[in-house]
């Protein structure tokens, strides 16, 4: 029960934010961009649930249309991150010994390249925008996730049950589908769930230099960057961004938890 | 014609060898034992015979099943062999099994990757096999994971993958290594009363002189990669003619005189 109630908790936070992206394109409060500099930093009150910043927008409206930005080249690029990492680590792993020393090679080189750095070129060449952003963090996110996958697979490759399989004649193609992949998704959903994070973080990092979300489309990483040069003035508009994007990515996490967990059968309390 | 028979096998890691020019043979219906330390090679001169050796090593020699040479260099040729004719029960029961995978399934796989049977039939079988290696309760054994089991039962699942497609030869490397003393006895009674029942030839890897000798009419002894002795059950353990053989068999005596004067001093 301990595992549902992750999972609940989990799917809840994602649906929150979800909903709150589905609802904002239909329908906002206000225009999102609609500067009004008579209520600069007016507090939450009931015709700005969430206040307004120092041009007057309304800041509800803004989390609504940034949360598009936002969801969007987190899912995407995790999902780029997972297939693209998941793919070249098995493969590395099940390769000869002198092209998998080449890969290892390779995915050490983009970890070493810092995200940033990949997007400012990838941005130099196809000029800043989500897209470019969402490739540079899936592509940054994959290395990652191909390193851990290959250790992961290794280890289920050098395991005693691929060895009874192979000897009950399984192929290399059963020995993925049945052995290595089940034996890695726990440690796959994990680390989805935290790159769901990090490539909220990414985007946020890279909307701020510019190289992401270009203004004025919002995004959470962008409107917390903005409100943080007004921090002393008026900090609560830094706290709903920021707070979103913690329940977020907190929700994220505990969707990977709770379906690690009910993928494990060593894990179920009411083992049979 | 032997069923199988190993022709100077030699598996070596660089300048290292590890199994020295191995030769025996194995006539169908037999029970052979292999005894030996660790390191002695045994259990990497099976996996040679399997093809399954490790990355980095060498292997020379030639490998007869059947009067046949095994294609051992082509891995996709050995995967239609491995499980059909030779069937492998390993050492670590709780290792040797995938712990996300009912044991069912696990044990219908060999059936799959065969053809031997449909996915549906091949599970019904699954169950049938379980009974038959004295697994209680098979139909809800089939729906178990592998940490539900006991280490004696999650062996049995091991006996039951091996013995899924009918091999004509069983090899078992120390099967009950790893296991409790009490359930080792049923477990060697399991296997040797199966692989009658089947007439499955087989051979018994194992370090421990007394159950080898419980299992087998003859038996081979290696030592440092090399046969030092290869002779019946009975000529080893009144004669045995390598000194490494006689140190083996004079612990295993010892040994038990050691029990036995234990219980007499116990029982005054």
């Amino acid at each position: 029960m301990k595992q549902n109630r992750t999972l609940f908790v989990g799917f809840t936070l994602v649906a929150f934010s979800v909903l709150s992206m589905l609802v904002g394109w239909l329908w906002t409060p206000y225009d999102p961009l609609e500067m009004n500099p008579d209520v600069s930093f007016a507090p939450p009150s009931m015709s700005h649930l969430l206040g307004t910043d120092v041009f007057g927008r309304d800041v509800l409206s803004n989390i609504m249309i940034g949360s598009r930005s936002t969801l969007v080249v987190a899912l995407v690029s995790v999902l780029i991150g997972v297939v693209l990492g998941s793919v070249v680590g098995v493969a590395t792993a099940l390769a000869p010994a002198k092209a998998r020393q080449l890969s290892v090679f390779g995915i050490d080189i983009v970890l070493a390249l810092p995200s940033v750095l990949f997007a400012i070129v990838l941005a130099a060449v196809y000029g800043a925008s989500t897209l470019t952003a969402t490739i540079a963090i899936g592509i940054a996110l994959s290395a990652a996730i191909a390193q851990v996958t290959r250790r992961e697979t290794s280890q289920v490759l050098r395991s005693d049950y691929v060895a009874a399989a192979k000897v009950s004649g399984s192929g290399t193609g059963q020995i993925i589908r049945l052995h290595v992949l089940p034996n890695i998704l726990p440690s796959l959903l994990v680390q989805a769930s935290g790159a769901v994070a990090i490539a909220i973080l990414a985007e946020s990092t890279l909307s701020y230099l510019g190289l992401g979300t270009t203004p004025p489309t919002p995004s959470w990483g962008r409107m917390l960057a903005e409100s943080q040069k007004y921090l002393l003035v008026d900090p609560i508009v830094a706290l709903w961004p920021g707070l979103v994007i913690v329940l977020t990515v907190l929700g994220f996490n505990l969707i990977g938890d709770g379906l690690r967990q009910s993928l494990d059968p060593t894990m179920k309390r009411d083992a049979k | 014609m032997s069923l199988l028979e190993v022709n100077n096998l030699t598996v070596s890691f660089g300048e290292h060898h590890v199994v020295r020019n191995v030769s025996f043979a194995v006539q169908p219906g037999e029970q052979l034992g292999i005894i030996g330390e660790s390191g002695s090679g045994k259990s990497l001169s099976m996996l040679a015979i399997m093809g399954l050796l490790p990355d980095g090593a060498t292997v020379s020699g030639s490998v007869l099943f059947d009067g046949k040479e095994l294609p051992q260099h082509t891995d996709s040729e050995m995967s239609k062999f491995r499980g059909k004719h030779i069937g492998m029960v390993f050492q670590d029961p709780l290792a040797s099994l995938n712990p996300l995978m009912t044991i069912g399934k696990q044990v219908a796989q060999p059936l799959i990757n065969h053809k031997i049977a449909s996915r549906k039939i091949a599970r019904q079988r699954a169950t049938e096999l379980c009974s038959l290696v004295g697994l209680p309760e098979p139909q809800r054994m089939v729906e178990s994971y592998p940490h539900q089991l006991s280490g004696g039962q999650r062996q049995r699942v091991g006996l039951a993958i091996a013995l899924a497609c009918s091999p004509s030869l069983l090899i078992a490397d120390e099967p009950t290594t790893a296991l409790d003393v009490t359930v080792q006895q049923e477990v060697l009674q399991a296997i040797r009363g199966l692989a009658a029942a089947q007439g499955t030839s087989l051979i018994f890897v194992s370090h421990d002189l007394p159950v080898v000798a419980s299992m087998v009419n003859r038996v081979l002894v290696l030592h440092e990669g090399a046969v030092v002795e290869n002779t019946s059950k009975d000529q080893l353990l009144r004669a045995p003619q390598h000194p490494h053989t006689q140190r083996i068999v004079a612990s295993a005596k010892q040994s038990s005189a050691l029990l036995r004067q234990a219980t007499q001093s116990s029982a005054q």
